[in-house]
């Protein structure tokens, strides 16, 4: 351990940082452009389907059915049409989403106590959106059911016999953008923090100043720490942009103690930083290390939990995503920002990622070779 | 009582059949020469004749595949790092940093070197004895191509080595810069540091004390450039035993 030379170390990558003041701004710009595309564009609370109407019943029974649908929020009243063929016309134009159809006898057969048929037809392309419009039709259907049933019966002053009220915590308006964003924060910080460490070593060896650099007594670890120290500083304001700006535009509260918060990211930070570097000692050149790079990006998306729940992966690929940081991190940032868990819950995530930042700084420094060999 | 042991200490590098092979091909092949302190020791040879290879086994930069060679006491297959902390080395290449000035450059070498409290002193020796006074501000990737060497020859320097190594120095730069950096070169020599220079430049041959030949790897020459030129017979310069051993290789 010599402070001198680690502080050197440190300062040089500095200085180089400031010297380059596009990628500086590239790397803070990135993860708030990134924040406001995923979050007003993947949104899995999608809803108002525009929806058109062929109603041969013209009866108050099906406007009443139309309005039960609308009033979901799910579907949104567009226009009435006159055939069939014009519903699936405007459907398949894509000035629909969703068309409601009503025989001609639809009015007719429930005052008689048959059954009465509505076809609700879902443009089912984006899976998320239509689903829950099914869901809402099918509700409905259900519901006009019970009453119908109720009234015939004379039951409804006894309630129904089961009534299920389904109450989401965390996040009661099931607003997305809320859940996305701590996801956000923990795959912008992995993704270019990566990238970034595992490019840094392997310029050093293009440009030359390597062989300058390890024929200094720097040892191997010093140059190492000295790599990632000035973007521990780079991580952690990118995190706070990215949670301020979801603060501000998304509403993204901060439940638990930031301190926590703070604490738990600079693991996840220098684990991140630690993998860059080993990254980096995989190969010779920027475009070597790049394509390495990118083949723990897309699992990091992928089956960290960050897109898919990982409740519903399978088993292969739940085991592989045990071996992702940004996995635990991901349940400790959600925790904290939209649960207010705290440590108390969250220390074996926490314990995790500091055992990927200590083993992925020391596999980093082993490969690492003070030689040209 | 050992005699040998004074005679070994005066020898500031020694190779021992020294072997540097990658893959099929032999880089450096049994090579064995000493350098004494204090010594402008030129390594010759055309291109691919070993001398980088040579050079940076010596700095620790490479395993010898054979042999063994002492640097400043150590050796360097055994103790790399110890030989890097006292020795000084240039390489073939510019290996600073572009995007950092000239006095960025040196105090990073010099907290590299630990200098603590003494680099203010070494960072104003540097630029005086190295003629870069006037340039502490400038970015190191906009100097002159003379201006840049003598800045890598500062740096290399800064914690004082009792031994510089420094690999084609003069390549690519005019010829008041090459001048000027000789003369720096034997400023250094005279205060009694070890300079150990690789170049093809022939007319550069004169001004060693002593020089190894190199060709494919070979060591085909050793002494001073007039014993060199008796090893090949007296007739000729330098320039044709060079064009000579090149002709023979090709
Ligand atoms: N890392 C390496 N891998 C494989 N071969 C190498 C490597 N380094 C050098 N060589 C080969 O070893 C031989 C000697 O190369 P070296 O660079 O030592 O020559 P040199 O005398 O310094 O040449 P130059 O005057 O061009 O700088 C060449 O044939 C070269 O191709
Ligand atoms: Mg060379």
């Amino acid at each position: 351990m010599n402070a001198e030379r680690l502080r050197s170390m440190v300062k040089k990558e500095f200085v180089q940082m400031r010297r380059d003041p596009a990628t500086l701004r590239l790397m803070l710009a990135v993860p708030v452009m990134q924040l406001l595309i995923f979050g007003f564009a993947i949104r899995t609370d999608v809803r108002h389907l525009p929806t058109v109407v062929f109603d041969q019943s013209r009866s108050q029974q099906s406007r009443a059915f139309v309005q039960s649908l609308t009033a979901t929020d799910n579907f949104v009243l567009k226009r009435q049409v006159h055939s069939y063929a014009e519903a699936l016309q405007a459907v398949d134009g894509g000035q629909a989403r969703a068309a409601v159809v009503f025989p001609p006898d639809f009015a007719r057969e429930l005052k008689r106590g048959h059954t009465a048929r509505v076809q609700v037809l879902v443009d089912a392309s984006d899976p998320t959106a239509s689903q829950s419009a099914i869901g809402a039709a099918q509700l409905v259907g259900q519901r006009t059911n019970v009453r119908l049933v109720a009234e015939r019966t004379g039951a409804l002053s006894q309630g129904l016999p089961v009534d299920v009220r389904v109450r989401p915590l965390y996040n009661p308006a099931l607003k997305s953008a809320v859940f996305i964003v701590p996801g956000i924060i923990g795959m912008i910080l992995s993704n270019i923090l990566i990238v970034i460490t595992a490019l840094s070593i392997v310029r050093e060896r293009e440009t030359g100043t390597l062989e300058q650099l390890i024929v200094t007594p720097l040892a191997r670890w010093e140059i190492m720490l000295g790599k990632i120290v000035p973007y521990v500083l780079v991580g952690y304001i990118q995190m706070t942009t990215v949670l301020l700006v979801g603060h501000l535009v998304f509403h993204v509260p901060v439940r638990g103690p930031l301190l926590a918060l703070y604490g738990a990211t600079f693991l996840f930070i220098v684990a991140n930083l630690g993998l860059g570097l080993f990254i980096s000692t995989l190969g010779r050149n920027q475009a070597q290390v790049t394509q390495t790079a990118f083949l723990f990006l897309l699992p990091n998306v992928l089956l960290s939990g960050f897109m898919f729940p990982r409740e519903a992966m399978p088993a292969a690929a739940r085991l592989f995503g045990l071996a992702l940081p940004l996995t635990y991190y991901l349940q400790l940032i959600r925790g904290i920002v939209l649960k207010g868990n705290g440590l108390t819950e969250l220390w074996p995530q926490a314990l995790a990622l500091a055992g990927f930042a200590v083993a992925f700084f020391a596999f980093a420094t082993q490969r690492f070779s003070k030689t040209l060999e | 009582m050992s005699a040998a042991a004074p005679i070994a200490a005066r020898e500031v590098v020694e190779l021992r059949e020294l072997v540097k092979r990658f893959g099929s091909v032999t880089a450096v092949d049994h090579v064995s020469f000493s350098i004494h302190p204090g010594e402008i020791f030129g390594i010759l040879g055309p291109n691919g004749s070993g001398k980088t290879t040579t050079i940076r086994m010596l700095c620790g930069l490479l395993r010898p595949s054979h042999g063994t060679a002492l640097v400043a006491g150590a050796d360097v297959a055994v103790e790399p790092e110890r030989v890097k902390s006292r020795i000084g080395y240039m390489s073939q290449a510019f290996g600073l940093y572009r995007d950092l000035t000239v006095d960025e450059n040196l105090a990073f070498y010099g907290g590299v070197y630990n200098l603590g409290p003494a680099l203010a002193e070494r960072l104003a020796w540097a630029k005086r004895v190295m003629r870069l006074d006037e340039l502490g501000g400038r970015l190191s990737g906009v100097l002159s191509g003379g201006q840049k060497q003598r800045l890598a020859l500062a740096c290399a320097m800064m914690h004082a080595p009792e031994v510089v190594f420094l690999d084609e120095p003069t390549a690519g730069v005019d010829p008041a810069a090459r001048r000027l950096f000789w003369t720096i070169i034997r400023e250094r020599a005279a205060e009694g540091v070890t300079m150990i220079v690789t170049t093809h430049y022939m007319d550069e041959a004169e001004r060693f004390d002593r020089l190894a030949f190199l060709s494919r790897g070979k060591l085909v020459a050793l002494g001073s450039p007039t014993e060199v030129k008796q090893q090949f017979g007296s007739e000729g310069s330098l320039e044709d035993i060079f064009v000579a051993l090149q002709e023979r290789d090709a």
